[in-house]
């Protein structure tokens, strides 16, 4: 699959992103780097914990990122599009603890699926009148929905906890699909899909990279920045209720402390895909490759037993050198030239 | 091209920096998962497991846990250490349910799996260790009060709500034992809700209204300190003896002033060693952690598991002046 989406790239790329273009040639060999290191990591996995080649071990990793790569896909457009969202871990908390109470009354899976999904667009919906509508910063309005969604999850469940989810509800966080390919994987591949061909194929995903650039810009050619970005945060919030129905599902519980802290490592993990976070440029295989990358680390980390707050600091040098690295090359090769 | 190799280089470096640890595979390998690193009972938990490796001997403890005290970050400690296939899983749970499918695999594929100080639902481990029970706990708090009186008294008691399941359960418990220490009598019961001030105040209220107290127990962590305060500010120190439960690092001053002689709580080294005794015997020894059990647990006896199978430890630890300044910084 990420064999089209890249060689679709440079049929998307004959128009330039941006004009400057020697920092915009260094991202644009991003993705063959990042997989790169994606390859390294694995090897050095491979000889560094006897137990990491294995298929069911690797399985069992993919749970370590594909819901946040779900959010990570929604956020990549939004980032390019020079929003940000940084409730989409509170949007899951609040959509889990709306199923929870659905259980309550006797709902079923099928409701339950939509209700986490009702809930997350109705998130993102509430964001996007602040922002769009008001014209307010959205990492002022985000943060605010940080707290009140999750407010609204504590005052719901304070510190109990709903339980009780029906048999069949399980099958999204804890089924397989076919041998040691999780429910988890075929849907991390479909919505990766899904966002490589809106982005990369389509006249919106054109806007999206346009209002990232220059939303002035952009208006004056006919792009209607506001009705884009409106729905840019209805994916968001989404494809967070889709998260929350896969971790809830595996969990089996929720309680208001799901997903504490989540919506830094989607958006690390966006970022670490080669997402401008100053909007304008990247790519969906980038994010698919992120993905990879972070549960690669974190899991080969995690079978040396490396403790969390070591994984933390390896995941922030990796964030912090592949935003300088760029920066670092330009500022180099500039030297050079003058 | 130099980014590239720069940055593949760094990455290998770091990552080979991290993998230096041989594999010891004849060893035991015991998992000590607490709720986050960086917590002093937990730190002192696993000094008590280490302590539990070197008597057993080929026992290797792997001290791990998440950065956030999140059942996500478990699971995925959980999954790392099944596949690694250690031999056992201790652990203080973030989230009665939220482990449960994880642990479950865990135990399917041959890991011994415990929890111990917070629990995990019944179908996720095969025992769980109190570190306490409510009939010891009840006991003890009037011990404490009657060991300084070897003629008898007057004590009171200040605890936290009316309502306070924990509290009621165990003054009860206290209740049922008063026959065991004659010549104590307990003059009266207030509340301060748990709240400084008011447990202050009710406590200043308790030694003027009896003013031949002799000592205040305080089953709550809150109210004994507030108690002790209001002790020291009465100019009542050597005259009414606070005593109950409660922090060494909040008490470490009241033991010093000598308004409190001793209080109890857990010890969590004693706890993170029963934890590695009884996975050892469950996994090593074909234990079976059944209701009605009885597991051998090293230096802290035995553990007996009830219908549920679960067991308390041993008597809440007793803190004074002997051994205050040591724990006072684990927790």
């Amino acid at each position: 699959m990420s064999d089209s989406t890249l060689q679709a790239r440079p049929e998307t790329r004959h128009v330039p992103d941006r004009l400057n273009s020697r920092a915009f040639r260094t991202l644009r060999s991003w993705e063959s780097l990042l997989l790169a290191v994606a390859i390294a990591i694995f090897i050095v996995n491979s000889f560094a914990s006897p137990y990491f080649l294995n298929v069911w071990n690797l399985s069992d990793a993919t749970f370590n990122f594909t819901e946040k790569a779900m959010i990570a896909f929604a956020m990549a457009l939004l980032i390019i599009s020079g929003e940000i969202d940084l409730s989409v871990a509170s949007i899951i908390a609040l959509a889990s603890t709306a199923m929870g109470l659905a259980v309550q009354y006797g709902a079923g899976t099928p409701e339950l699926v939509v209700i986490g999904l009702a809930v997350g667009l109705l998130c993102g919906a509430f964001n996007a009148v602040f922002v769009t509508i008001m014209g307010l910063p959205s990492i002022v309005v985000t943060i605010g929905t940080m707290s009140l969604f999750r407010g609204i999850s504590y005052i719901i469940l304070g510190d109990d906890a709903f339980r009780g989810y029906p048999a069949s509800f399980a099958w999204f966080g804890q089924g397989y699909i076919y041998w040691v390919f999780t429910v988890e994987m075929l849907f991390f591949v479909i919505i990766a899909l899904a966002f490589g061909v809106l982005l990369h194929k389509t006249n919106f995903g054109r806007a999206v990279y346009a209002i990232g650039n220059n939303p002035t810009g952009a208006m004056f050619s006919g792009i209607r920045v506001q009705k884009v970005k409106f729905i840019l945060f209805l994916l968001t919030g989404l494809m967070s209720g889709a998260a929350a129905v896969f971790l809830t599902s595996r969990l089996g519980s929720t309680r208001p402390s799901i997903a504490t802290g989540m919506e830094l490592e989607v958006v690390t993990m966006v970022v670490l895909g080669g997402v401008n976070i100053l909007g304008g440029s990247g790519s969906i295989p980038g994010v698919v490759i992120a993905a990879f990358v972070m549960g690669l680390v974190t899991f080969g980390l995690g079978l040396l037993n490396v403790p969390g707050i070591v994984m933390s600091i390896f995941i922030g040098l990796l964030l912090i050198g592949v935003i300088a690295l760029p920066r670092l090359w330009t500022m180099a090769a500039n030297r050079r030239r003058g | 091209m130099s980014v590239f190799r720069k940055f593949l280089t760094t990455a290998v470096a770091a990552t080979a920096l991290l993998t230096s640890p041989a594999f010891a595979q004849e060893d035991v390998r015991i998992a000590l998962v607490v709720k986050a690193l960086g917590i002093g009972f937990f730190e002192a938990a696993a000094k008590g497991a280490e302590e539990a490796a070197a008597e057993l001997g080929n026992v290797e403890i792997i001290y791990t846990g998440p950065t956030d005290t999140t059942a996500e970050g478990q699971i995925e400690v959980i999954n790392a250490l099944i596949a690694q296939n250690v031999d056992a899983i201790a652990i203080s749970a973030n989230d009665t349910d939220a482990l449960v499918p994880a642990l479950k695999r865990a135990m399917q594929r041959g890991i011994t799996v415990i929890s111990w100080d917070s629990g995990v639902a019944a179908e996720g481990r095969q025992l769980h260790l109190n570190p306490s029970s409510n009939p010891l706990i009840g006991n003890m708090i009037i011990k404490l009060a009657a060991d300084q009186l070897p003629d008898g008294g007057e004590v009171a008691l200040l605890s936290a709500t009316t309502t306070s399941t924990n509290q009621n359960t165990w003054i009860e418990e206290m209740n049922k034992v008063m026959g065991d220490y004659p010549g104590i009598e307990v003059v009266a019961t207030v509340y301060g809700d748990d709240l400084a001030d008011k447990s202050y105040r009710e406590a200043t209220g308790l030694m003027q209204s009896y003013p031949d107290l002799d000592a205040i127990i305080a089953p709550t962590s809150v109210g004994i300190v507030a108690a002790a305060q209001a002790v020291v500010d009465a100019g009542k120190v050597g005259q009414v003896n606070v005593t109950g439960l409660g922090l060494p690092s909040e008490m470490a001053g009241a033991i010093e002033s000598g308004a409190s002689k001793s209080f109890a709580i857990w010890n969590p080294i004693d706890l993170g060693y029963s934890a590695t005794m009884l996975a050892y015997e469950l996994s090593q020894n074909g234990v079976e952690a059944a209701p009605g059990a009885e597991i051998p647990m090293g230096r802290m006896g035995t553990l007996t598991l009830d219908e549920n199978t679960e067991g308390a430890m041993a008597d809440p630890f007793v803190y004074d002046a002997s051994n205050i300044e040591e724990f006072k910084s684990i927790f």
